[in-house]
């Protein structure tokens, strides 16, 4: 009779032959070629949030109107197991031309455009107009007690400018989310 | 383009289908479809089966698709007839059926107006369709039901919906002849991974308890898929297993046939998807009906799995081998490299398996206490088999404990045979998917086996099946219970029975008289043959009442949560199990 039954010897339970690394959630920027059709972003963020992804940014325009290509850049978090199942999920659909991780691709220029409002008086002020010249922001628009600037960089950048201009009378912040592209002279 | 080479939307989509080799479509005609079923009234070469209600209509198209391997074609109107339609296409996104829904939508400028049986059609299907078009443009329209069929029928195949706004129906457009279209948009499938295929058929020529776990996309590949299933099978002589969805791609008569697994599978295949070091996963995707508690599922196997969707491996189960493709494509190439390396496999370790399996055999799992007084279960479907497995029969079930049963006793030696909703479970969808079959079948044998609570839930198509003299049979295995519920409840559930009893059910047999068909009962074992045999004879449909007894439960049961090696057995087994075998673990 060999109805033998190993009892608790299994890659769980006997000890963690698991890699470590299995589980670790990792941010990823994932480059999406669609068609640019009408319901294509609804079809996309539907996906994220009918099988309960993460979107941290994400951001979408037509890239190549003459193909009516549009690219959607989308930040998520996740485990490998889970990021590889988006990237599969993705491809499944119809108008997803393409599915880039630029995460495992290699190294990508990652930027964020923020606008800021900042209104305030005297040493405030001059201080504001100081530090945007240190970060490199623009000013786009000015009042008398207000100053909007206009920033590029990484959202660490953003993230960081936004901090040094809330005691000094920041108003309002407009974000665009992530674009991004690979370095190199690769096309993806 | 002169005026006089275009045609109204309605005469396109009539003429699409026609050039797609459509011959029926299942439907309901409302306000915003009325042009398409004008045209459809003024033509010959599509047959149009109306049902009851919409849902049916998806049913019946996916009981058409699955016993023929066709796409399945269903009309409904805007609104509610779109609603209506959402069950029966997510039913078939999650069991890879191929159906094409045409619904009618509200004019084009009266869109987002909140209009009379306005719904947004695409945005409430677009989860549940492989993908969904709104035509706003009667010159795309060709181009787009066509691309529909593309999309229905390739790669993993599933549901999609078109939307005809009826100003499109009306206006004049350009017709585009089926292969005129691009096919760019098709995604392409990539070429099979040779060192992955022959790092397999390494461990498969090695492996010491190999077992073969197949499912419905085998069925979807096709006959050669089925074919080189079986021959794989039959040369390796390795154990098979099937999913509820691909039951009858190794037929059931076959010698290396353990029986569906799962959790309401076999004791054999169970222990032998548990025990494996080898197992070879084809066209079937790690249900959790299937895996039970994953971080205990068949703990020391090398897994192979070979499957068309690329989102379907390492979903559930991490896998050692993907295989993206066909199933016909790779398994036609694994046997034939198999077979340029000798053919060889681990004889003298895989004897040593098959006697464990047959030790696991001899539990009997599904053995059950008869009754001489009442009607059990499992023998009313144990004798429907046996009367009617000489017929060229299909069969269709509801949901519950009756499609455990049926998928335990009844045998499938074909495939395309057994049509039932899995992935989905939809409670109403045997009726209306057997209709769909007859339809296909005219001259097979189509049973619906039953529960009479499932059954209600579609029982208006009673007046499709009058209509079209579909000689259906409503094989009801009536236990005055939410069968399936009501175990659940009494196992887990504190044998606290909330609302999982019929009450007020309808006598069927004057049911069945009310609309001009036959109808029987028998609730006495001695004539339950007879009672199957006048069904079987009876030239129309029939509605069978089976009154059977009403507690039964189907084992075997994988608890959920719990590892292919907790089973519970029933009762009976467990005594011949004790008796017979004195340790079997359970």
């Amino acid at each position: 009779m060999s109805l033998k039954l190993k009892k608790g010897v299994n890659k769980q339970s006997a000890y963690n032959l698991r890699d470590p690394n299995l589980d670790y959630e990792a941010a990823h920027t994932l480059s999406i070629i669609v068609d640019n059709e009408s319901g294509v972003l609804a079809r996309v963020i539907g996906l994220f949030s009918g099988r309960g992804y993460n979107i941290d940014s994400l951001t979408v325009a037509e890239v190549d109107p003459n193909g009516h290509r549009s690219r959607i850049t989308i930040v998520t978090t996740g485990t490998p197991k889970v990021v590889n199942q988006i990237k599969a999920q993705l491809n499944r659909m119809v108008p997803v031309h393409e599915v880039i991780d630029l995460t495992l691709k290699g190294k990508a220029v990652q930027r964020e455009l923020a606008i800021f409002k900042v209104v305030g008086n005297g040493n405030q002020r001059v201080e504001s107009l100081r530090l945007a010249d240190v970060f490199r922001a623009k000013v786009v628009d000015s009042t008398l007690k207000s100053f909007t600037f206009e920033l590029t960089g990484t959202s660490e950048k953003i993230d960081a400018f936004a901090e040094l201009m809330a005691p000094l009378g920041l108003k309002e912040i407009a974000r665009t989310g992530i674009v991004a592209l690979l370095r190199g002279d690769n096309s993806n | 383009m002169t005026q006089a080479n275009k045609i109204t939307g309605a005469e396109i989509v009539i003429k699409a289908l026609i050039d797609q080799g459509v011959d029926t479509v299942f439907g309901y005609p409302g306000g915003a479809i009325l042009p398409i079923y004008d045209e459809l009234f003024q033509q010959k070469k599509i047959k149009h089966i109306l049902v009851r209600h919409e849902q049916a209509a998806t049913h019946a198209a996916e009981g058409y698709a699955r016993s023929t391997g066709k796409i399945g074609v269903v009309f409904v109107t805007s609104g509610p007839g779109a609603t209506n339609s959402v069950t029966g296409l997510t039913d078939a996104l999650m069991d890879s059926v191929p159906i094409v829904v045409i619904s009618g939508q509200v004019p084009t400028f009266m869109i987002g107006n909140d209009a009379f049986q306005e719904a947004d059609t695409v945005g409430i299907t677009r989860p549940c369709t492989k993908h969904n078009w709104l035509v706003k443009d009667t010159n795309k329209l060709a181009e787009t039901i066509h691309k529909a069929f593309e999309v229905a029928g390739s790669g993993r195949p599933g549901p999609v919906l078109v939307d005809v706004p009826k100003d499109v129906q009306f206006a004049s457009g350009r017709y585009t002849k089926k292969n005129e279209i691009k096919r760019d948009f098709i995604k392409k499938e990539p070429p099979i991974d040779l060192n992955m295929l022959d790092e397999a058929i390494n461990r498969l020529e090695l492996a010491e308890r190999p077992i073969i776990y197949s499912g419905g996309g085998v069925i979807n590949s096709g006959q050669s898929a089925v074919n080189s299933l079986r021959n794989l099978v039959a040369g390796t002589n390795f154990p098979i297993t099937s999913t509820l969805m691909g039951l009858g791609s190794y037929p059931a008569s076959g010698k290396n046939w353990l029986g569906m697994l799962g959790m309401h599978g076999t004791y054999e295949a169970n222990m032998s998807m548990h025990d494996c070091d080898f197992m070879l996963c084809i066209g079937a995707r790690f249900d959790d009906r299937i895996t039970g508690r994953i971080d205990a599922f068949s703990p020391n196997s090398y897994k192979v799995h070979i499957d068309i969707d690329p989102s379907s491996i390492n979903k559930n189960i991490t896998v050692e081998a993907p295989l993206i493709g066909d199933v016909s494509r790779i398994l036609s190439t694994l046997i034939a490299r198999w077979k340029e390396r000798g053919s060889k496999v681990n004889k003298k370790k895989l004897s040593a398996w098959w006697k464990s399996i047959n030790d696991w055999k001899g539990v009997k799992s599904l053995g059950y206490e008869n009754s001489s007084n009442v009607i059990k279960p499992q023998y009313a479907v144990q004798r429907l088999e046996e009367l009617t497995k000489s017929y060229s029969r299909f069969v269709s079930t509801e949901v519950g404990q009756h499609q455990m049963w049926a998928a335990q006793f009844m045998g499938f030696e074909e495939p395309n045979r057994w049509m039932t909703s899995g992935g989905l479970g939809t409670m109403g969808y045997g009726f209306p998917a057997s209709i769909g079959i007859q339809i296909a079948h005219p001259n097979s044998l189509v049973i619906n086996v039953a529960g009479e609570a499932s059954w209600l839930m579609n029982m208006q198509e009673l007046g499709t099946a009058v209509q079209y003299r579909l000689p259906v049979k409503q094989f009801i295995l009536n236990n005055e219970r939410l069968g399936m519920v009501r175990q659940w409840q009494e196992l887990l559930h504190g044998e606290r029975y909330s609302h999982s009893w019929s009450d007020a059910l309808p006598d069927f047999v004057k049911l069945a008289e009310a609309y001009g068909i036959k109808g029987i009962r028998c609730e006495d074992p001695a004539r339950l043959d007879d009672g199957i045999r006048e069904m079987i004879e009876c030239p129309g449909p029939v509605i069978f009442d089976c009154l059977v007894e009403k507690h039964e439960n189907c084992f075997p049961m994988i608890p959920s949560g719990k590892a292919h090696n907790e089973m519970i057995l029933g009762e009976q087994t467990e005594k011949n199990s004790i008796s017979d075998d004195g340790a079997v673990l359970v």
